[in-house]
């Protein structure tokens, strides 16, 4: 395994965020402290309890899960797609790195910089609104699985992709849209029946069902669903990348 | 693995490139490239060279074909075969928002070597950039960019050093230190494998020559016999008085009047063994031609590279 090339892509892209820190971390966290404000302090405080937990502390799961999907696809398809469009991929597909050392780089870096933007919301929701967290093991599991989930098909989005208008295209029109309707600000029970079915075909459902059970011990579908649903994610982001790789889909041809 | 030091560094046997629009770049190249020597890939606009250099670095899949490099096949055993490489390409890529000392230490990693500061600082103080390794690239000028690939694609001390191009839009000064550079390179062993359209550049540095031309190696050659063997002397002979064409009779000798009618030239091979001079002077005086100096030249290898590419064209078509 050629750890050295690992390391120097981690680092390269790293350094990156460093550099943006202003676009990669405090925009977001700003962003999302405004969403505590307005749903969590003036429009929660008219708003009853949902499963016995304050509105302020509901969407806290849901908030976190938002941005480590939108960060981990956003960082991760910018990562590779950057490279892409210098022309300096060239010296990624000529080193003696295999696909899952540049995964294991471009993706650790990716679900690196979305978990440490989750912890700082996180710590930053604590100065609006009281929680606490009833399996902090698991959190930490979801927030890692999603993140790591969530990098790799940012990554594919960003083999994809040939313009900065398609990069944006994916988390805009559909990463987005899924999160509000998957249940981030409202519990799926407060839907109408029919409703309610459809949003079970929502993946995004699952994570953050998921990750407010880990926050509350109350879950909308089943906890081990949730989980599987997640996994089985990952693995199918995998055997594509696998192939891109091994095919040269889109890099190599 | 043990590989035989008298092995060709590179091999190339039957690889075929056709791209997915149905474009055929590669056409059936057999190629191999020694230890140590510093050879010119030669080819007009669209011939193949980057293709053919993208392949062997692990850029671009062949269609079909083998590749070793240092006995390493590059698609099992890729990870051996593409850190004996460094490439340095046509195109001024470069990670604009990184430092020099930044982005020579990612190349370095990504090859799969340790850090080893000392080699980089040599490195860049070879190509005159040590004093701008905390400059970001992109504040760099074309030529300081130029150099910053040369560093980067030695910063893993490869074996093998592909420059596609190298010289385009440089400035004197860096082409000379570049040559001088890639001497001390083939004098410390290093193979150098060079696409270039200033071919005076390959006339001058190369030790083979390969000259390929849609997609096709039409002929790979040490530059001597090359030049011996398709290159032609012409001899120019400056009339005493000007003539407005030439006398009945001399067809056969291929004359070409010239300068207006006061020089008259005369091409010949010099792989014969008689070159005809000493009959045509004769021939001359015999049609009352007299003339006050004479002069010869030799073809250059651009001139033999014309030749190729012309007479590769005329069998194509």
């Amino acid at each position: 395994m050629n750890l050295y090339g690992i390391r120097a892509i981690y680092r390269f892209e790293m350094a990156r965020t460093f550099r943006t820190l202003s676009q990669s971390i405090i925009a977001p966290v700003l962003t999302t402290s405004l969403y505590f404000i307005v749903f969590g302090k003036a429009i929660g405080s008219r708003m009853g309890q949902i499963d016995n937990i304050s509105y302020g502390a509901f969407i806290i799961p849901g908030l976190i899960m938002l941005n480590l999907l939108n960060e981990s696809i956003s960082n991760a398809s910018f990562g590779i797609y950057m490279p892409k469009w210098a022309g300096t991929i060239y010296e990624l597909l000529s080193a003696p790195v295999s696909w899952i050392e540049v995964l294991i780089g471009y993706v650790g870096a990716a679900a690196t910089k979305s978990v440490m933007l989750g912890l700082l919301i996180m710590g930053t929701a604590r100065i609006f609104v009281p929680y606490e967290i009833v399996h902090p093991g698991w959190m930490i599991a979801f927030l890692l699985l999603t993140a790591v989930t969530f990098s790799l098909f940012g990554f594919i989005i960003g083999l994809w992709a040939d313009s900065f208008q398609k990069l944006q295209v994916v988390p805009m029109l559909i990463a987005t849209p899924l999160t509000f309707l998957g249940g981030a600000f409202y519990s799926i029970h407060m839907l109408p029946p029919l409703w309610q079915e459809i949003t079970l075909f929502n993946p995004v459902v699952y994570l953050i069902s998921g990750f407010r059970w880990s926050f509350y011990g109350m879950a909308e579908v089943d906890v081990a669903l949730s989980l599987g649903m997640t996994s089985g994610f990952l693995v199918l982001c995998l055997t594509f990348v696998w192939w891109v790789f091994k095919t040269g889909y889109k890099i190599r041809n | 693995m043990v590989v035989d030091q008298n092995s060709p560094i590179i091999f190339a046997h039957g690889v075929n490139k056709t791209y997915a629009g149905g474009f055929l770049a590669l056409k059936n190249i057999h190629l191999e490239i020694a230890r140590g020597e510093i050879f010119a890939l030669l080819g007009p606009n669209g011939a193949g060279k980057t293709t053919l250099i993208s392949i062997i670095c692990g850029i671009v899949n062949a269609s079909s074909g083998t590749i070793t490099v240092d006995g390493q096949d590059i698609v099992k055993d890729f990870r051996a075969a593409r850190a004996a490489i460094g490439l340095v390409p046509q195109e001024l890529h470069t990670d604009a928002f990184e430092t020099v000392w930044a982005t020579v230490n990612f190349s370095r990693g990504l090859f799969g070597k340790a850090p080893n500061a000392p080699y980089l600082e040599k490195v860049l103080r070879d190509l005159t950039l040590w004093d701008k390794r905390d400059a970001k690239v992109m504040t760099l000028s074309g030529g300081m960019k130029r150099r910053v690939l040369i560093a980067k694609a030695l910063a893993h001390e490869p074996l093998i050093l592909f420059l596609d191009e190298p010289s385009a839009g440089v400035d004197v000064e860096l082409r000379h230190d570049m040559w001088r550079m890639v001497r001390e390179l083939r004098a410390q062993g290093t193979t150098i494998i060079l696409t270039t359209h200033y071919i005076e550049e390959a006339e001058d540095m190369a030790d083979r020559i390969g000259v390929i031309n849609k997609g096709e190696l039409i002929v790979v050659e040490d530059k001597e016999v090359l030049m011996r063997k398709l290159g032609k002397k012409q001899l120019t002979l400056t009339l005493r008085h000007p003539i407005n064409s030439l006398p009945a009779g001399l067809e056969s000798w291929s004359l070409i009047l010239a300068e207006g009618g006061h020089t008259v030239d005369y091409r010949y091979n010099t792989q014969e063994d008689e070159t005809g001079i000493p009959e045509l002077l004769r021939t001359l005086g015999e049609h009352g031609i007299d003339f006050k100096d004479l002069r010869s030249s030799e073809s250059s290898l651009e001139d033999i590279f014309v030749s190729l590419i012309q007479q590769s064209r005329g069998e194509a078509a």
